[in-house]
């Protein structure tokens, strides 16, 4: 399960990554959104993937019985997950009032805070 | 990591029920006092004119605690506290040691001086959006970097710092803002998941999130990849600290937000994650560090020759404080670079030192746009004839920022270039040398071309709107207590050199923090 889930991962990564080196905006955004459930996944699977054990430790012992999933990766991944959502819909705003104003999902047309043309310095005093 | 097998300690006695000491809340104040006061002003939306003073107050108060706390580290040591009852390495604790203690400091006194200068230049619209509710979160999730003793918490104040920037970067609509607040954002976005992505390997690694704990195993475990680990975290916050090549994002965007804006990212945002890669390059993994150091030194060269030869090529000023913002990183990674104690020392030094004149150079290039209304180096002039104080107290900034004696840059820059001589790299001395010697040129231009020059480039008599008393105070006060700050540093330089000192033997030694969490781990 974990080969398949890590091949899995590896896909992921490569597709985002090849959407994040896109000009336009939209793919650009659904790059960051693959991204970051590549990591989630990834963190995930790291924690083993254990089916119906629950990690608890029995009454009298130090650890539990069985191979157990690390429950602590899941914890991280949750917090993960809550992150990236926001951060990721504060993106999908900041990109479509971008393209309001902008008119333009292109980023190499969107030379507004660095035009092309910028004025040199004065040359002498 | 270590099976469920081999334990063989009652690892339940690690839930303490003894009572935090109330003078270790001390270390979690800069952090808890912003995140409440800032959800306390977001009710105070309709009464924009106390929000200023009711962050002010609260900045204040970070700021004493900050002192308190510094002075503490000081003399005995790092200040550990453990949250919500669970010992290390369970629970997520807090680790104030000299060099966070120092950087937690000196941000907390850049964001007090900025609320100040904001209270007359922020409007009712920007208050109204959350101008100091989103400040208030920046300075929490900075101190909560700079304080955390949790490499997972340090990802979570990464990205609180990061939303809070992204609200402000944004406040104010306009275009041009839209346009750098996209690049800002991605890079950032990219640069966080990448730190995500080495925190689950290191989870999965070493089975732990502790600093302290992570420093003990990494060191016992010399045949972990931790090569791959640092390659991932050196990605992700040279691109925090925009080190080439990874730096387009900041002078694409450094230029658009409210100047206040401006002072306060150039000041904190870079050096957090100068502090992160200091933490886990210098403390956590030293070994796989040092594979980096030939990387590190092109990055240190080619980041400060790009920063001042930006700066020297721009026109708008706020473009060529971000370019200098650059040259800076460079210089502190010419310390991090070279990895001696004096080095890492110097780098730290500049860090706190940058900090503070980076802040003062934009809040006074907001006096300059306002006086002269314009950034544009063609068409500013007669600030001298204007305001000689103001004049005074911009040519301090120019000589700190160029690293001469008697002001606060002098002493980073003894230290970085006696390092690198000693490491016996001349060429990383001559660039930073060279790069500072432009950068001076680029800033000392502008002090021409604003104050010393009556007219502007066409030679016509540039209009100046002189300031109202109201405004002066409330603009050159804060200036002024930046200026004073970074005289006091280059003439009584010990206290400063020492912490920095301290800092820096911290992370090549760090039994201090950690036997911080020893007293109560089982």
């Amino acid at each position: 399960m974990e080969t398949v889930l890590a091949v899995l991962i590896g896909i992921y990564f490569a597709a985002s990554i090849y959407l994040m080196l896109s000009r336009h905006i939209i793919r650009l955004l659904l790059g960051a959104a693959l991204l970051s459930n590549a990591v989630n996944l990834l963190i995930f699977t790291a924690g083993r993937l254990v089916h119906e054990v629950p990690p608890v430790v029995p009454y009298g012992l130090y650890a539990p019985e069985a191979i157990t999933a690390n429950p602590l990766p899941q914890a991280l991944v949750l917090t993960a997950i809550v992150i990236a959502f926001s951060i990721f819909a504060f993106l999908l705003v900041l990109a479509m009032r971008a393209y309001q104003v902008l008119g333009t999902d292109d980023t190499d047309h969107m030379r507004i805070a660095e035009p092309i043309e910028t004025p040199r310095p004065p040359q002498g005093y | 990591m270590a099976g469920p097998s081999d334990v063989d300690v009652d690892l339940s006695v690690a839930y303490v029920d003894a009572t935090v000491p109330a003078a270790d809340y001390l270390v979690a104040l800069p952090v808890i006092a912003p995140l409440i006061m800032g959800a306390f002003l977001l009710m105070l939306r309709r009464q924009p004119h106390i929000q200023p003073m009711v962050a002010g107050i609260t900045l204040a108060a970070v700021f004493l605690g900050n002192i308190v706390l510094a002075l503490r580290v000081a003399e005995s040591g790092p200040v550990f506290m453990a949250m919500g009852r669970w010992l290390p390495p369970f629970g997520i604790s807090f680790n104030g040691d000299a060099l966070g203690v120092f950087m937690a400091l000196t941000s907390s006194l850049v964001a007090l001086v900025c609320v100040v200068y904001s209270a007359r230049s922020i409007d009712g619209d920007g208050r109204r959006y959350g101008f100091y509710p989103f400040l208030l979160l920046l300075t929490a999730g900075v101190s909560g970097a700079f304080l955390t003793a949790d490499i997972f918490n340090l990802y979570v104040w990464f990205e609180v710092l990061l939303i809070s920037s992204f609200g402000l970067i944004v406040l104010g609509n306009s275009h041009e803002q839209l346009d750098g607040a996209v690049k800002y954002a991605f890079l950032n976005l990219i640069a966080t998941t990448l730190f995500l992505i080495g925190v689950g390997y290191t989870y999965g690694l070493f089975g732990t999130l502790n600093m302290a704990d992570l420093t003990l195993r990494i060191a016992e475990s010399p045949d972990a990849p931790t090569g791959t680990l640092m390659m991932i975290f050196v990605f992700a916050f040279a691109m925090k600290a925009a080190a080439f090549p990874l730096n387009f994002w900041l002078p694409a965007s450094y230029h658009t937000p409210n100047i206040v804006t401006s002072a306060i990212f150039a000041a904190l945002l870079t050096k957090v994650g100068i502090y992160a890669l200091l933490r886990l390059g210098g403390m956590l993994f030293p070994a796989a560090f040092g594979t980096f150091q030939d990387v590190l030194l092109w990055v240190a060269i080619l980041t400060s020759l790009l920063g001042a030869a930006g700066a020297l090529a721009s026109s708008d000023i706020r473009k060529m404080l971000g370019f200098l913002v650059l040259s800076g990183i460079g210089a502190m990674f010419v310390g991090i670079a070279v990895a001696s104690p004096d080095g890492v020392h110097g780098a730290v030094l500049y860090a706190v030192h940058s900090i503070l004149v980076m802040a003062a150079l934009y809040l006074a290039a907001g006096v300059i746009g306002r006086m002269t209304g314009s950034f544009d180096l063609r068409s500013v002039g007669g600030l001298y004839r204007a305001s000689p104080f103001f004049a005074a107290m911009f040519l301090i900034l120019v000589f700190a920022i160029s690293g001469l004696p008697p002001f606060s840059g002098f002493w980073p820059k003894v230290l970085l270039v006696r390092a690198a001589m000693t490491a016996g790299e001349a060429w990383l001395t001559a660039a930073y040398l060279l790069s500072s010697f432009i950068a001076m040129i680029a800033i000392g231009r502008v002090w021409l071309f604003a104050f010393w020059r009556n007219g502007q480039q066409e030679g016509s008599e540039v209009a100046i709107q002189p300031l109202s008393l109201a405004d002066q105070r409330a603009f050159l006060t804060p200036i002024a207590v930046l200026v004073v700050v970074i005289v006091g540093i280059g003439i009584i330089a010990d206290p400063a050199v020492y912490m920095a000192g301290i800092a820096a033997a911290g992370l090549f030694d760090p039994s201090a923090y950690i036997t911080a969490i020893s007293p109560v781990a089982p």
